[in-house]
């Protein structure tokens, strides 16, 4: 599904969490919302998905103005930060939830959660409770379970925010491939750069409730479109020098450029073959 | 120093405790097994035990009720006089017995305020006696549903949301599920008090014998006869439902 934005504003009191904001994500694509707390990025998927409605602007998906459409009736599917599963419902019950509410046939509902189950490797556990999962398990619950209605989109906050590194590095694999499968839209927020360089086709990075920059993870990486993207995506160093007579210099190095006064430059430092350098 | 205090709390619990339930109970089977029950099987105790149990089981799930939708409110939405509210359901608990109980006579009493409004017989009648006793109950149900639902936060009913629930839905398969332990402690801690409930109720209920008197009633005005084998025989009802609901709270506070 194609998901829009146009000029959508939200505040929280005097705090305005995202600011006339516009955005088109493409059909199958994987996104990432990337910005430090407090850049609205979350803010922007609860949009999205109906949690929040927004003070200005719209949200169109697939064409349709689903602005004030409920957050039932947008056809997406939520994993929330801290999973948030019923607790009282066994893991093949929660996966079930959302076709249990449309009162899809039993045995319907049963096939398609062994199926999701088999798919995010959880087959065996359909009987277990929440709290006997671990985190990387209950995770991979949540998306199963977001994923059983079949939904559009699917919106991830956060997904490995709460996970210890090795898991993190695991499920980012799988989520990709599990993208890779399906090709179902899929938006999600993170503040960690390497996870949405590794991760998303496109990133649309985020400060201060504003746009930043949107593109693919390469071509942001080699042409950020402002200082605070540079130095957000990391490995920038900034260098102070001055212009004069069309040249700027800053130390040993030297640049053409026009005008005149106080320069800044933003210089990354790119390894030919990283993996190696690192090795040795 | 470890043993005076374990037997400072021994001794304690032993006065204050176990020797008044000995008591309750050696007095009621003072004559035997068939005072006892006869006792317990006069048609004014058969009458008062029925009361209180019509009265119990209209109060306790009106306060469910009132309890759920007032926790809901209070937690899930902001809205004006929300801490006005708060404060207004501990009111029964601040309040004394009898003065609520005043309150009603002067409010349905034959000369009360709403007197000319309302024809039906409140005041001195079994309805002012279940009026009262769900008036004392409000707080329990709703004071333990508040910080159950606000320490749970909203993201489970949002998941149910966006998994496709409606309003109602999410209610009765994960809001209310979520919060059946809390719940399940309110209603007994309101059972509890409904049925042991004196001061309000004797206000209200001029103790018309057999008709307006409940178990506590009954207990004084076969106490104030000097009939103590037959009080403490009737009293023995209460302290069973008191014993029962300390195990049941356990039984909950263990299973959550």
């Amino acid at each position: 599904m194609q998901i829009r934005i146009d000029h959508v504003s939200k505040a929280y009191g005097d705090f305005a969490a995202i600011r006339e904001v516009s955005l088109t994500i493409r059909k199958g694509a994987l996104v990432a919302l990337l910005g430090p707390s407090g850049s609205g990025k979350t803010t922007l998927l609860r949009v999205i998905a109906g949690l929040e409605h927004p003070q200005q602007g719209r949200v169109i998906l697939d064409g349709a103005d689903v602005t004030e459409t409920p957050v039932q009736k947008r056809g997406i599917g939520f994993v929330f930060q801290d999973y948030a599963l019923f607790e009282h419902l066994s893991v093949g019950d929660n996966v079930a939830f959302g076709l249990a509410v449309r009162r899809v046939p039993i045995d319907e509902q049963t096939s398609r959660v062994r199926e999701l189950l088999a798919r995010v490797q959880l087959a065996d556990l359909a009987g277990r409770m929440p709290r006997e999962l671990s985190g990387g398990q209950r995770q991979r619950v949540a998306l199963a379970r977001a994923l059983a209605p079949d939904p559009r989109v699917l919106l991830l906050d956060e997904p490995f925010g709460a996970l210890d590194a090795r898991v993190r590095a695991e499920l980012r694999g799988w989520l990709r491939r599990l993208h890779d499968e399906l090709h179902i839209t899929s938006v999600f927020v993170t503040h960690d750069q390497d996870e949405a360089l590794e991760v998303a086709d496109q990133l649309v990075v985020l400060d201060h409730g504003r746009i930043e920059q949107v593109g693919a993870p390469a071509e942001v990486l080699a042409h950020p479109a402002s200082p605070f993207v540079a130095e957000f995506l990391g490995g920038t160093h900034l260098l102070r020098g001055d212009v004069r007579d069309g040249v700027a210099s800053f130390g040993g190095l030297s640049l053409p450029v026009a005008g005149t006064g106080p320069a800044r430059a933003f210089v990354r430092v790119v390894l030919e073959n990283p993996t190696r350098q690192v090795g040795s | 120093m470890r043993r005076t205090l374990i037997g400072i709390a021994i001794g304690f619990f032993a006065l204050f405790l176990v020797v008044p339930l000995v008591v309750v109970f050696a007095t009621a089977f003072r004559d035997g097994v068939v005072p006892y029950l006869r006792a317990i099987a006069t048609p004014d105790a058969r009458a008062a035990l029925k009361l209180t149990l019509v009265a119990a089981s209209i109060a306790v799930p009106l306060n469910i009720a009132f309890g759920i939708a007032a926790a809901w409110a209070i937690a899930r939405f902001k809205f004006p006089g929300r801490r006005m509210l708060v404060t207004l359901i501990d009111i029964p608990f601040a309040v004394s017995p009898v003065v609520v109980g005043m309150m009603f006579v002067l409010l349905f009493g034959a000369h009360g305020y709403l007197a000319g409004v309302i024809h039906t017989k409140i005041v001195f009648a079994v309805p002012g006696i279940v009026l009262a006793t769900a008036f004392v109950t409000i707080p329990f149900v709703a004071r333990e549903l508040i910080p159950a639902l606000e320490a749970r936060g909203p993201d489970q009913e949002l998941a149910a949301l966006t998994l496709g629930a409606t309003p109602w839905q999410t209610f009765w398969r994960v809001t209310l599920p979520g919060l059946r332990w809390p719940l399940a402690y309110g209603a007994i801690l309101c059972t509890a008090r409904a049925i042991g409930e004196f001061g309000a109720v004797s206000v209200v209920s001029g103790h018309v014998r057999g008709e307006t008197t409940t178990v506590p009633l009954h207990v004084e005005i076969l106490y104030n006869d000097f009939q103590y084998q037959a009080a403490f025989a009737v009293a023995t009802l209460l302290v069973m439902i008191a014993l029962a609901t300390v195990i049941v709270q356990r039984v909950i506070e263990r299973s959550r």
